[in-house]
């Protein structure tokens, strides 16, 4: 696989430990957006690290973006997600622009002003199905109007853009869905809902309506179903499995160092907990093959650009079933971690809390549902034989 | 095999959003209405009534695209 060169590696884990780590607490206990660390990626041009060069972007491929996730994950993971799914809407458009002009001057101008992009898929209404829309683009003249009641949109306030799912027109069925970029000044947000989560909580995900208008150039020239199977699924689950993978390590390495605390300090007796460390990182492992693993699939696919692989039933249960056991992977490696570290893994603060990882691991069950997505896979593998 | 039986599936299983009656043998099924979970349940009712089964690599989009994409397939399958 390809990996991040040594220089930009070192870059994000500086910019982890300088910056995200600093105010990781603090974006957490106000339920903030991480302005300083978000600032420091813009700075370091890394919001445009999957723009293609041909459009002065940095050209990373996706297992680099999933490392750099992973890295972001050790030090503040509302950083970590934010980025995340920034870099899922930069690959919706990078995929599958069809060299619009207005989409590839798009990407050149989020390489020079490094604009981040919210995203607005689920709407109240559909219970959580990403494939279904209410809200229809109206044709105004050349433009289009829209108004979609979101229940979650995260980092919105705080994003130069915004892009959205809705019906094709207001004709269409729920699911003839297209896929819309908003500029900064051509939608208001009204919000409907608080965000004060359990984790993640400087993802900020307010609830809001959204109304807008734009011209209609800037609906992407693809159905969002293709732009959902080949792009944002698979891309959303590998960037975030990756940040939970590196949530669940930077638990792993607490856990380290407070059994080799321990360990120094009887060397005759280690710590009844010291047998725990080499369990828990070995469940780290699979939940790193896992997505090793789901990467290599898709760079494959994409590298073949073959349009027909991305919808076959096997692809999309095996990007699921990723997405299913990180989300559980992640619990079972911070509560282990937990486990070894006691008390002082428990505390709210101390050098070993775990307090934050534990509340965001739970959230990467339900984002996107495992229930929905178990059921969805469910009833493919009615189907799919896998021999 | 029929389009007409073709069709009759699809207007139980389908879930399609558009009356089956309004769309061409060409139609987009996918613009109509059809989720990839719907075609689960087109399938089964297809392996029941021609008396075939679908091998993985026919498990796409393409094979569930429009009714005379169905056509073919189960055609193929029949051999």
């Amino acid at each position: 696989m390809h990996h991040l060169s040594e220089a930009l590696r070192e870059q994000a884990h500086r910019i982890g430990r300088e910056v995200l780590a600093v105010h990781a607490d603090d974006v957490d206990q106000h339920s903030r957006f991480p302005k300083e660390s978000m600032d420091a990626l813009r700075e370091a041009s890394l919001l445009s690290a999957y723009v293609p060069e041909a459009f002065g972007g940095m050209g990373l491929n996706l297992p680099q973006i999933a490392e750099i996730c992973e890295i972001l994950g050790h030090y503040c993971g509302s950083t970590a997600m934010i980025f995340a799914m920034h870099q899922i809407q930069v690959a919706c458009i990078a995929h599958h622009h069809r060299q619009q002009p207005f989409f590839t001057g798009y990407l050149r101008r989020l390489v020079e002003e490094q604009r981040l992009i919210a995203s607005a898929t689920t709407e109240i209404g559909v219970g959580g199905d990403l494939r279904s829309s209410i809200c229809a683009v109206e044709q105004d003249g050349d433009g289009f109007r829209i108004t979609k009641k979101a229940p979650v949109i995260s980092y919105g306030e705080d994003a130069d853009d915004l892009i959205l799912t809705a019906r094709r027109d207001p004709d269409a069925p729920k699911s003839d869905q297209v896929h819309v970029l908003l500029l900064e000044g051509q939608y208001q947000l009204e919000q409907i809902a608080t965000w004060d989560a359990l984790g993640f909580r400087g993802t900020r995900s307010d609830g809001y309506v959204v109304t807008g208008e734009a011209p209609a150039e800037q609906i992407l020239p693809v159905p969002f179903a293709d732009i959902l199977s080949q792009t944002m699924h698979p891309y959303a689950h590998i960037t975030w499995s990756s940040l939970w993978s590196g949530i669940a390590a930077d638990a792993v390495d607490k856990a380290r160092r407070f059994v080799k605390k321990e360990a120094k300090r009887n060397l005759d007796m280690p710590p009844i907990s010291a047998i725990r460390l080499g369990e828990v990182d070995s469940v780290l492992q699979t939940m790193r093959s896992n997505i090793q693993q789901a990467m290599q699939e898709y760079q494959g696919l994409l590298d073949r650009d073959d349009f027909n692989a991305f919808t076959q039933f096997g692809f999309g249960i095996r990007i699921n079933n990723l997405k299913i056991a990180s989300s559980e992977l992640i619990v079972d490696v911070v509560g282990k971690a937990m486990l070894i570290c006691g008390i002082q893994g428990y505390l709210n603060h101390s050098e070993y809390s775990l307090a934050r990882h534990i509340r965001d691991a739970y959230g990467a069950a339900l984002m996107v549902n495992n229930d929905r997505i178990m059921l969805h896979n469910s009833t493919l593998l009615l189907m799919h034989k896998d021999r | 095999m029929s389009e007409s039986a073709i069709r009759s599936i699809l207007e139980q299983h389908g879930r399609l959003s558009t009356p089956v009656s309004e769309l061409d043998a060409a139609s987009d099924l996918y613009n109509a209405g059809l989720t990839s979970l719907a075609t689960v349940g087109l399938m089964l009712a297809l392996e029941d009534e021609f008396d075939i089964e679908f091998p993985d690599a026919m498990l796409g989009r393409q094979t569930f695209s429009s009714i005379e994409a169905i056509q073919e397939a189960v055609e193929e399958l029949q051999g």
